[in-house]
């Protein structure tokens, strides 16, 4: 299934998951589910970076890059 | 997309060549990401920084030796993976991953709870409370599934790429992978599900759906 989520599944094992999908209700939820929290992480916003972090880095690449 | 890779060509050209100002766009331009994958990485701000900090020293100092055989954003990142377990490896905290666990094999792992989504189920929360839910979910998990998740679903490294980074088989990043993604989505489901649905696995004949 995860190689499904990925497009990396043979062509022949896809038509067989995708025919098992849609007659396995339980299957079925796992996969979209699956799928769906992907899409939540990945749609989540970055953290922004706080400015004395940010500060610290720029200073501390300076004080090397002399 | 091309414009943008020739453009990070030449500023890693020019940071070679002693140009500072290219040096800090780059940084500018993967600082975020960089502390955003290190926080979720070790679930701590003091450390985030830190490796914030150590993956771009390294990569200033290290910036002759790199090739561009990858993007400079791969590259910078297998730098502050590395800084990452090496803190693990370092550290006894309950939360961190153990050597024995990055080599372990993942166990089996089955569903517990098949209960549909709602259409849309984030917006049924706000920023904030989604912010949360998806953070008191995924800091749960070992470091080792956070990690490979993370880098494979969330920043959209490739499979082989990811084992790299972590120095472990691509066979073993699919497999943390699933595992991870099952283990996540059973945890976000108590969020996310329909309510007053049943579990579709209670009452059954199959103790488990095969998911493999």
């Amino acid at each position: 299934m995860s190689k499904y989520i990925d497009g990396e599944l043979e062509r022949e094992l896809c038509k067989a998951l995708e025919k098992h999908l849609k007659g396995c209700d339980r299957c079925r939820v796992v996969f979209d589910t699956t799928r769906k929290t992907i899409e939540v992480y990945r749609d989540s916003e970055p953290y922004p970076i706080p400015a004395e972090v940010h500060k610290r880095l720029h200073q501390a690449l300076l004080n090397r890059w002399k | 997309m091309n414009q943008a890779v020739d453009d990070e060509r030449r500023l890693v050209k020019e940071a070679k060549a002693g140009n500072y100002g290219a040096f800090e766009a780059l940084v500018h331009r993967y600082e975020r990401k960089i502390y955003n994958v290190a926080y979720r990485m070790t679930g701590n701000r003091h450390d985030a920084e830190d490796i914030l900090q150590e993956t771009f020293l390294k990569a200033f100092e290290n910036l002759e030796k790199f090739r561009q055989e990858s993007s400079f954003y791969t590259w910078i990142m297998k730098i502050a993976v590395n800084a990452t377990l090496i803190r693990f490896r370092k550290s006894s905290r309950p939360d961190t991953v153990t050597i024995d666990e990055l080599r372990g094999d993942p166990q089996e792992f089955h569903p517990r709870v098949v209960i549909r989504w709602d259409e849309n189920p984030e917006q049924k929360y706000s920023r904030l409370e989604n912010e949360r839910i998806l953070w008191r979910a995924i800091r749960r998990l070992p470091a080792i599934y956070r990690i490979v998740f993370w880098l494979r679903d969330v920043e959209q490294f490739s499979n082989a790429e990811v084992a790299r980074m972590l120095k472990i088989s691509v066979f073993a990043v699919k497999s943390r992978l699933m595992r991870a993604r099952l283990e996540l989505r059973e945890r976000l489901t108590p969020y996310y599900g329909k309510k007053g649905e049943q579990n579709k696995l209670q009452g059954s004949a199959h103790a488990h759906v095969e998911v493999h």
